[in-house]
């Protein structure tokens, strides 16, 4: 990509050059004969033109690419979470956290992601839309299997299990006369 | 806190966990309970959950034991004592005690060589030592005779003799009389004469005494003769001598002689030919002598021989020949009995002196012991019987005032090097305990009245104090260093021998345990216990030594209290918030007589000293000592003592904790169990008492329910409560699939087992279809009967605990021939709606409101049925701090051990097919026996002899609890019935844990300096 500005600042240059020998020729010589010079400023120009669309064509379709990226990572996480199985182990919580720490920091990251593809012409907001959901889409598939692992707070039990016993009222002793 | 463990590294763990399907690896409870567990708490519990996920057993390597645990084995009082002193070899005494205990002792050290226990219905009666080489002892009123070999208690023969009816115990072993190259002994029980052969057991013959109705009081064999001399009384009024063949039992002689006034007591002999007796009114001596086949019977007024005397004249039974000795209200006469049959006294000593049976010495001659009690002293003296008036040996023995008063002497004699005689004693105190003197001095001593625990509590050590001097902590941590080094050593297998005896010295001698100082984990205690001799002894749980005991002066026999016995034993005052300056002392209720109203007397006991701060001498009488939850400013607890009139009491009696009953007295109330009559009933406290004295600490109470139950069908035979102290975690049980069960938490649920009165006796002696146990639960608040269950075909006897929302309980099926546990949990039905998220996320529940028993709570409850291999002794559960960790049943087995069973092998919600939910939530599949797995013995190779009771005490660390077992043996342990899931385990290796850190930092370093080098290096390219 360095490259490809480079040449362009080279050929400004260039053009300023072959304008400059060129200028006599269009004023006082006539241009010999099966030489257009119209078709040549207008090849010039939407050669630039038509390099410029296919960049940014370039940009927009790489975008989508990246966007669509976390597609794979869910399917290859579910993947995961299905070997994983449903108990609490060291293997099935690791899968868990990575599905959802993942997401999270790419969501973090959405900016820098796309930084390359910034372009007036590239419409990134629907790449970022489709990355943010599939991402979130992740996220979602790990706190599910939180969920299926028992590890969310989603049943009255989990609500009540420390719930220290009611306070009694009354006070009772006694029992059989002593020995 | 910190979760490590230094036992199970986690790959294996892991392993465990991938095969999750496998229900003994996740056996725990603590699972459930996780994942119950609200929130980012349930994440940062998920390594506990990793390290609580074995097979909970307490199985201890070999080298832990005595580590955390220790047992002592004790005799009890001492009733008689054999000396046996073999010329060779180990000198021993044979004891037998009142713990029905039989036990050779080493004379030098006082050590137990072997010991057996013969349980609380066989009573030995008799012992006595036959051939040199066999201790022969007669239990169960004179019908069980056995042989031990002398050497090592081996049990040599044993006969049954079966009497006809109950009648004294009496064994005579002949010393040197051979019949036919055997050595009779000679056993009087059941109203029958015996010849028993002393090398096989074997009855050689049996003469019957139950028609001529005679009691027979003496058997006796004169020297060289071979003819046994029966010498009783008929009728309370007529003596009798038989004379009877040893050889075959054949009847020689019969000479009777009527006395019109009566006998009392024993028939005391005097020498072969000469007894000596009391009269009915104890006011006249009676002198029998035989002389050619005639009883001649003599009478001296006892006013004649001792002037002054008046009435309580008592023959004291010490057999010194020649002379006898009486006791009266102040003295006691020493009578000698000349050859014409004159009464002489001979002198008259104090009446606290104590006698000792003759001992012969050579030549005819015999000697006996007094010993007197003097002001912290003891004074022993041996006298002659021949010469009463100057004593052979007298020695001073300092005596710790502890020990109270002597109660009995026997003593030995050896010769020596000069020829004279020496002589040993061996006492017995008032507490109990077992001395041996000689030279003046005390050789050993026993404290064998820890063998009678009636009760026991604890108490917490005093907080460590500041201001340590550093050069200790310096010492202290080089120590700890060397200590961990040896260690390491010992882990990396570097240890020699030697290095491994010190690591092992220093496991079980670490200072640590032994501190008189409270800990951050709680295992630092004072087990406070009370025996059955009135005294008080502090037991450190570290080591089990004895930090101080106090002979209680209330429950001393005095004039005010003839007859004392200790009841019960109650925390009285327990500092910790405000009172800190106090040290923690300690209730005990004692009784003055053998009757409910007889007078009580209480003392309350400073912990760390062991002095009597308050002694309330005889008071009301007292039939029930109920804790009240309420305390004063100064931390003392509020007590309800019952007298039989049902009048409450109230200590302390100070006027705050008057305010503070009157508050809290419509909240009170309490219940008496009437056993005899089939009766419970409920009382609440009514009015301030009107006995004529305006008495602001005592109330009348007035009976609020009553439950009759119908005394032709249904028995009282146990009631069990649940511990005032115990800490229930949460009200909600959570079960499969997230679901969650409200247990029924009440403090006044009361276990009730009756059983048709048929089936009250032993096992066997009904039918299963006469037989019927049904068990109760009622509240004692309002007598409401919250369950009832009968098991038909069997019955007791039960032993129950009640913990939390469930009862375990233990009892004989008839129909099955099996001992049976069955368990019922109560949960609360009224509670079970409160399952909507929402609701109680935002907190509109009425879970925590306080409840009353008036509210009449609907309640389920579930229950089910296990055969179970052991008969049982004392069933306990586990308790600790927060009651978070699961629970382990304690069962003390017929054999004299404590199992530790898991409370989830009696779960009712246990079935045969649990599903995939139930066995993830640690759910056992049912099976029609409770396994017994030996590893869970916590006693592992101990015994605790004649166990009585298991006392567990939470330790401040959740996951540990302290237990303490104790019956003629104490034992102690710690156990972590979800293993020590919030601590490092004690031989966790610091001084690895260090190094690693250290070489890790190292590593860090060197490998930072290498990569520093390489960048310069690429740098430079």
């Amino acid at each position: 990509m360095e490259k490809g500005k480079g040449a362009m600042g080279n050929r400004k240059w260039a053009v300023d050059f072959t304008d400059n020998s060129s200028t006599p020729s269009s004023r006082d010589i006539p241009d010999p004969p099966g030489f257009t010079r119209a078709s040549h400023d207008q090849d010039d120009s939407t050669l630039s033109r038509q390099k410029k669309d296919a960049e940014a064509n370039w940009k927009s379709q790489k975008a989508w690419e990246v966007a669509q990226a976390p597609f794979k990572n869910l399917l290859m996480m579910g993947f995961m979470m299905w070997m994983a199985g449903n108990t609490v182990h060291l293997f099935s919580i690791g899968i868990t956290f990575s599905a959802l720490w993942q997401p999270l920091s790419a969501l973090q990251g959405v900016g820098k992601v796309f930084e390359p593809y910034r372009d007036n012409k590239v419409d990134l907001v629907g790449p970022k839309l489709l990355f943010v959901a599939l991402n979130l889409g992740g996220m979602l598939l790990g706190v599910w299997k939180l969920n299926t692992l028992g590890l969310l707070p989603t049943h009255a039990s989990d609500w009540v299990s420390s719930l220290s016993p009611a306070h009694e009222i009354e006070f009772s002793g006694g029992g059989i006369a002593l020995h | 806190m910190i979760y490590c463990s230094n036992h199970d590294p986690p790959a294996p763990l892991f392993f465990l966990y991938s095969s999750q399907r496998n229900p003994a690896t996740d056996l725990e409870q603590p699972k459930s309970n996780l994942i119950a567990m609200a929130m980012a708490i349930k994440l940062s519990l998920l390594l506990l959950f990793f390290l609580s996920s074995l097979i909970p057993t307490f199985s201890l390597f070999e080298d832990q034991v005595g580590f955390m645990d220790w047992h002592q084995r004790y005799i009890g009082k001492v009733k008689h004592a054999v000396f046996h002193t073999q010329k060779a070899g180990r000198k021993r005494v044979v004891v037998s005690t009142e713990e029905n205990v039989i036990a050779s002792l080493d004379l030098r050290r006082g050590e137990i060589f072997w010991r057996h226990v013969l349980g609380s219905n066989d009573v030995v009666d008799k012992i006595d030592i036959a051939l040199g080489k066999y201790v022969i002892t007669l239990s169960s009123e004179g019908s069980i005779l056995r042989a031990w070999n002398l050497p090592d208690g081996q049990m040599v023969w044993e006969s049954f003799l079966s009497g006809s009816k109950s009648s004294k115990a009496l064994l005579t072993v002949p010393a040197n009389l051979k019949v036919d190259l055997d050595s009779p002994i000679f056993v009087y029980g059941g109203a029958c004469l015996y010849a028993i052969s002393s090398i096989d057991g074997e009855i050689l013959w049996k003469k019957d005494f139950t028609a001529e109705g005679i009691d027979v009081h003496q058997l006796l064999l004169p020297d060289g003769s071979d003819v046994v001399h029966a010498v009783g009384v008929t009728d309370l009024s007529q003596f009798d001598t038989y004379e009877i063949n040893v050889r075959n039992g054949g009847l020689l002689k019969h000479a009777s002689a009527s006395f019109p006034g009566g006998i009392s007591g024993e028939i005391l002999p005097i020498s072969s030919d000469k007894f000596v007796a009391l009269d009915a009114r104890s006011s006249i001596l009676v002198l029998i002598s035989m002389k050619e086949g005639q009883i001649d019977l003599q009478q001296t007024h006892v006013s004649d021989l001792i002037h002054g005397s008046s009435g309580n004249t008592v023959i004291l039974p010490s057999k010194l020949s020649g002379i006898f000795s009486i006791s009266t209200d102040t003295f006691i006469a020493f009578i000698k009995v000349t050859n014409e049959g004159k009464l002489d006294v001979m002198q008259k000593v104090d009446k606290m002196v104590v006698v000792s049976d003759a001992l012969s010495l050579s030549e005819g001659e015999q000697a006996f012991a007094l010993v007197q009690h003097g002001d912290s002293k003891i004074h022993l003296s041996v006298r002659l019987v021949h010469d009463m008036s100057s004593n052979h040996l007298k020695e001073t023995v300092k005596m710790d005032h502890e020990r109270g008063y002597v109660h009995k002497i026997f003593i030995n004699n050896y010769v020596r090097t000069d020829r004279s005689h020496g002589f040993r004693a061996l006492i017995v105190m008032e507490d109990h305990s077992l001395l041996l003197l000689q030279q003046g001095e005390i050789v050993w001593s026993r404290d064998d009245g820890l063998a009678s625990v009636i009760a026991v509590t604890t108490s917490e050590l005093p907080v460590e104090k500041l201001g340590v001097s550093v050069s200790k902590v310096e010492r202290s941590l080089f120590e700890w260093l060397k200590g961990h080094m040896l260690k390491l050593k010992g882990t990396l297998m570097l240890a020699t021998p030697d290095e491994v005896a010190a690591i092992q010295k220093i496991r079980l001698q670490s200072s640590e345990k032994s501190k008189m100082t409270r800990d951050h984990n709680g295992f630092r205690r004072l087990l406070i216990v009370l025996t059955r001799a009135g005294k008080l002894f502090a037991l450190h749980t570290g080591d089990g030594r004895v930090v101080w005991s106090s002979l209680l002066q209330s429950l001393r026999k005095s004039d005010q209290c003839t007859d004392p016995t200790g009841l019960k034993l109650h925390q009285w005052q327990i500092p910790h918030h405000h009172a800190l300056d106090n040290n923690p002392s300690v209730l005990v209720v004692g009784r003055c007589g053998l009757s409910l109203s007889a007078s009580s007397a209480m003392s309350i006991v400073d912990a760390y000293t062991g002095k009597e701060l308050h002694n309330m001498g005889p008071a009301h009488s007292t039939v029930q000592v109920i804790s009240l939850p309420f305390s004063d400013s100064t931390e003392q607890q509020l007590h309800l003592l019952i007298d039989a009139d049902k009048r409450a009491h109230l200590y302390p009696r100070t006027p705050e904790a008057a305010e503070i009953f009157q508050r809290e007295s419509e909240n009170v109330y309490w219940y008496s169990v009437e056993a005899e009559a089939g009766i419970l009933r409920g009382y609440g406290v009514k009015s301030s008492c009107n006995l004529g004295v305006p008495n602001e600490y005592c109330f009348e109470t007035r009976n609020l329910w009553s439950i009759v139950f119908p005394s032709e069908s249904e028995r009282i035979i146990a009631t069990v409560t649940r511990k005032a102290n115990e800490v229930v975690h949460t009200q909600a049980k959570v079960i499969a699939d997230e679901d969650v069960m409200y247990k029924y938490v009440s403090k006044n649920i009361l276990f009730v087992a009756t059983v048709s009165p048929k089936a009250s006796g032993p096992i066997g002696s009904a039918t299963p279809d006469e037989s019927l146990l049904v068990v109760h639960l009622v509240d004692t608040v309002t007598g409401r009967i919250l369950h009832r269950m009968s098991h038909s075909g069997s019955q007791g006897p039960v032993h129950a605990v009640l913990s939390e929302n469930w009862v375990v309980y233990h009892y004989f099926n008839l129909r099955a021939h099996k001992y049976e546990i069955s368990v019922i949990e109560i949960y609360d039905q009224s509670r079970a709606e409160n399952k909507d998220v929402l609701k109680l996320i935002v907190g509109k529940h009425n879970l925590t409101a306080p409840v009353s028993s008036y509210s009449r709570p609907e309640v389920t409850t579930r229950s089910q049925s296990y055969f179970f291999t052991h008969s049982v002794k004392a069933i306990s559960v586990t308790s600790t701090a927060k009651g978070i960790t699961s629970k382990h049943l304690l069962i003390g087995t017929i054999g004299d051990k404590v199992l530790a069973l898991d409370k989830r092998f009696v779960d009712p919600r246990r079935s045969l097919n649990p599903t995939q939910a139930e066995k993830e939530e640690g759910l056992l599949p049912l099976t029609d026996a409770l396994p017994i797995i030996p590893q869970s013995y916590i006693t592992h190779a101990f015994k605790v002899e004649g166990l009585r009771g298991i006392e567990t005490v939470p330790a401040k660390l959740e996951s540990t609890t302290l237990v303490f077992a104790y019956g003629v043996d104490l034992f102690f342990t710690r156990l972590a019935p979800s293993r020590t899931y919030d601590s490092l385990t004690e031989d966790f290796n610091y001084a690895l844990l260090l190094l690693t850190i250290v070489a890790l930092v190292v590593a860090i370093f060197v490998t930072w300096v290498l990569s520093e080098r390489k960048d310069l290096q690429d740098k430079w390219r």
